[in-house]
């Protein structure tokens, strides 16, 4: 039997015909990063290789690591193995990773999702023979509402809160999550009326924030918490910032305020409840469970292996439908605060 | 209903009480008399007579929904609600129109209450699909809640009291005593409910409970002389409320609900007492002279009526601690010692079976009140209540004048064999816990499950800690390594066929995660064995 094209080893995922990591969780020679979140993008590789508009957020976050640039969707040599990056939808610059070795491909997806977001590429489906899927949230009660739909309910509660004296903090990971949740509101009809002055954002979203423009990402004008008018200390307004900031003293200057989670989390009450005890808007940057399904369809794979989230639920649908499936054992980051 | 909705989501994304206030007075303003009366009644705990079973309900939606049912009960354990796992997963196969028509009214006695007749299952069905086709998720969540008895959102029946006060000026005192009992939600007792006339007479309505706090730093914190406190037993049975008026007798638990016929001892010794008479006490099961305990009465509360046998087995009494109702008078704003002192009087015409009178204990000093604590459980008691003499009864748990010195809880190390997802604000963390002992051969053998005890902190540790060391799964249970140790906190204990280990625990709940202990230190079905024998049950 032949070595398969990737493996799993301690560090993380491996790619023996191009002896390169994908995503590894140890310090490696060298490594693909599909995407700049944490529990992806970590720190001390001897070199990173990424999408084009990753280069900069993944400078930002591991300062000091070289990072070349794989254009999409161009096939590289890599020893044995031909490599290709492709827009996973997840956050700018998100890819999946297309390894092909002797005519067999395998596709790495990362984090993906399939729901249209003007901050960052649209996730493509690319054919191969075994897929390597996320789970993250693989079980049928996830299923994304329309993203415009959700920003009419933010707007909402950012309105009634301002009429009961209020300010309005978002709580949204700061790299993706806050740029979607930007744009959604902006270009939502009723944006201007209701919004007002530009939203405040925390300095780890306006660090994001300036990386996207930098990309060509169209962001609405947003300021600090230190640039609001004296006069203007006590109005109500509408802030977004990394859910770590909740209750901490930039969040206090916000004066009276209600706050929110925005996360696919938020589907399940009981998660809203225990993570939030408050408001939760349901926005994720995860394919929901017919998003995961119709995924998997259209990579037109023989064989699907699963990380991160609930594999088992995913591969026992997949193995009833005929599908060869199978976890790949992790231990795989559990996803966090970015869901 | 799309009110409704609306009003259950912004009462449930708030932990502050007075938000809460304020968002259901504004909605009780709004809305129509009947809307205002069914959702008094859904949050102060009413419930619907189950129109449909829960497996019709749960089968039909992983049919819409296109779903295998492991993938539903994959689902469920997840998610940790019924209802709320049907709404979601609806989502996948049948679509729902942005807004929900119609009042809460319509849909509760239009369309939920006559599906309790519909016999034919097809026809059954056909009409919940109906009904979840005109609603949006958050309405299929309510709907569906309803439909399988009731919907409780976080908000205590004293908070609808104070909405209702904000909306009608009323005393809260008021309110509480017109909507204890058997409250229905219909127009006309709406109107009832928040008339300003506050001089209609009350039939069978019991007075709201005064409840007492828990006195955790001993008398000595409590202000003037061991003389100014009236020390009784704290009982272990249930509360009770005795209410003689007119011909009748009635008996209402705590949570407000009628248990007239479950105690026909106990009714047939409140008849002797003159109408106009209401009696607060405490309900036991009674043998020879004294207290039974507590599984005894659990018997008798087990049944709805109870049969000749039973009562001659099981024999209960209301210990009675107060009058509240004298001759047709509400006297519970007189000095509890003045009450007292007519309770007595009032007792001699009964006391005997059926009814007894819950002695005052002779206490000179705080020294000997706590001596006597100490051998409360061979009185059967949980401990001393102490209220203060002069004090009026006032309505739920006000601190200052009725404390409950409980007995400090047995416990026992135990080791963590099994763990479950949990529900509601806990679905996806393991927060249901099961524990074990060893017995004589050297097996772990389950002795408890307990629920609660534990910070969020160590509860997100655990879980972690729960995941990581999982040897099976079978559903949402997982078996874990025999590691860790707990010290579990209970009532009592006695022994039970039913059981492993042939002993039950009385209300275990976790007192702190012994990291300290090995496993090798644990207790034993032996040494749990004797102290069954200590304390002789
Ligand atoms: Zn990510």
């Amino acid at each position: 039997m032949p070595e398969p094209v990737i493996q799993v080893r301690p560090e993380g995922l491996y790619v023996p015909a191009a002896d390169l990591h994908i995503d590894p969780r140890r310090a490696v020679r060298r490594a693909i990063i599909t995407h700049a979140h944490a529990d992806h993008a970590r720190a001390g590789h001897g070199r990173i290789l990424a999408s084009p508009t990753s280069r900069a957020l993944l400078e930002h976050r591991l300062p000091g690591t070289p990072v070349s640039v794989l254009p999409w969707r161009t096939r590289h040599p890599f020893g044995k193995a031909t490599i290709s990056l492709h827009p996973a939808g997840h956050v700018l610059g998100s890819a999946q990773v297309r390894v092909e070795v002797d005519r067999e491909t395998w596709v790495v997806s990362g984090d993906y999702k399939r729901q249209a977001d003007p901050t960052c590429e649209t996730f493509e489906s690319v054919p191969c023979d075994t897929f390597i899927t996320e789970a993250t949230f693989a079980l049928p009660v996830y299923r994304w509402p329309e993203p415009a739909d959700v920003a009419t309910d933010v707007l909402r509660w950012i309105r009634h809160n301002r009429d009961q004296g209020r300010s309005s903090l978002l709580l949204a990971y700061s790299l993706g999550k806050a740029q979607r949740v930007l744009a959604e509101l902006h270009r939502h009809p009723e944006a201007q009326a209701v919004l007002g002055d530009p939203v405040v954002v925390h300095d780890a979203v306006a660090a994001i924030n300036q990386l996207y423009r930098d990309a060509g990402i169209d962001l609405p004008p947003t300021r600090r918490i230190e640039d609001r008018p004296t006069g203007e200390r006590r109005a109500p307004i509408v802030a977004i910032a990394p859910p770590a900031v909740d209750g901490s003293r930039w969040a206090k200057r916000l004066g009276v305020h209600d706050h929110a989670f925005v996360s696919g989390w938020m589907r399940i009450r009981g998660i809203r409840r225990r993570r939030a005890a408050s408001r939760g808007f349901l926005l994720s940057d995860h394919a929901d469970w017919p998003g995961l399904l119709r995924t998997i369809e259209e990579s037109g794979a023989r064989r699907v292996l699963v990380t991160h989230g609930r594999p088992d639920v995913l591969v026992r649908v997949l193995r009833e439908r005929g599908v060869a499936a199978a976890p790949l054992e992790g231990p795989w980051e559990p996803a966090g605060e970015e869901g | 209903m799309e009110d409704f909705c609306r009003l259950y989501s912004d009462l449930d994304s708030t932990t502050s009480t007075s938000r809460k206030v304020s968002v259901l007075r504004a909605h009780l303003a709004k809305a129509s008399p009947a809307d205002a009366a069914w959702t008094v009644y859904i949050l102060t705990g009413g419930r619907v007579r189950r129109a449909v079973r829960t497996a019709e309900l749960r089968q039909w939606a992983t049919e819409l929904a296109g779903l295998e049912e492991w993938l539903f009960e994959e689902s469920y354990a997840t998610v940790g609600d019924l209802a709320e796992t049907i709404a979601l997963v609806l989502d996948l196969g049948l679509p729902g129109p942005a807004t929900v028509e119609g009042s809460l009214t319509h849909w509760i006695e239009d369309i939920l209450l006559p599906l309790r007749t519909e016999d034919d299952p097809v026809a059954r069905r056909q009409r919940v699909v109906a009904a979840w086709s005109a609603q949006h998720t958050l309405g299929r969540f309510c709907f569906t809640k309803l439909l399988t008895g009731g919907l409780r959102v976080g908000v205590s029946r004293r908070l609808v009291v104070r909405a209702l006060a904000a909306l009608t000026g009323l005393e809260d005192d008021i309110l509480t005593h017109r909507l204890s009992g058997g409250w229905e939600p219909t127009e006309d007792n709406w109107a009832l409910l928040t008339a300003t006339d506050v001089s209609s007479s009350v039939g069978a309505r019991p007075y709201p409970f005064f409840l007492a706090s828990a006195l955790d730093d001993g008398p000595d914190s409590l202000t003037g002389e061991p003389s100014d406190w009236l020390v009784e037993w704290k009982w272990d049975g249930i509360r009770g409320q005795l209410v003689r008026r007119d011909d009748e007798v009635w008996i209402w638990s705590r949570g407000g609900e009628l248990v007239t016929d479950q105690f026909p001892e106990v009714v047939e010794a409140g008849l002797k007492l003159p109408p106009g008479t209401v009696v607060d006490g405490e309900l036991l099961a009674w043998a020879d002279d004294g207290p039974a305990p507590f599984s005894s009465l659990q018997r008798r509360l087990q049944r709805k009526r109870v049969g000749a046998k039973l009562l001659r087995e099981v024999p209960v009494v209301l210990l009675a601690y107060d009058l509240l109702e004298w001759a047709g008078r509400d006297i519970r704003s007189l000095p509890l010692h003045e009450r007292r002192a007519m309770l007595d009087g009032v007792m001699r015409r009964t006391e005997g079976n059926g009814m007894r009178l819950s002695q005052a204990l002779n206490v000179g000093s705080w020294a000997e009140a706590a001596r006597l604590r100490a051998g409360a459980r061979t009185a059967r008691a949980e401990g001393l209540m102490l209220k203060a003499r002069n004090s009026p009864y006032r309505t739920g748990r006000r601190r200052g004048d009725w404390w409950k010195w409980k007995v400090d809880p047995l416990t026992l190390d135990a080791v963590l064999i099994y763990a479950q997802a949990g529900h509601g604000r806990r679905a996806n963390l393991h927060t249901d816990y099961t524990f074990a002992v060893r017995n004589a051969e050297g097996e772990l053998v389950p002795i408890a499950k307990a629920y609660s005890g534990l910070t969020d902190a160590e509860i997100i540790r655990l879980d972690k800690w729960i995941r990581e060391n999982t040897r099976e799964r079978f559903g949402p249970v997982r078996s874990v390594a025999a590691e860790q140790v707990f010290e579990l906190a209970f009532e009592g204990i006695r022994r039970s066929r039913r059981h492993r280990s042939g002993l039950a625990l009385r209300f275990p709940r976790i007192l702190r995660w012994r990291t300290d202990k090995p496993v090798s230190e644990i207790d034993t079905v032996a040494n749990l064995e004797n102290l069954v024998e200590r304390l002789g049950s």
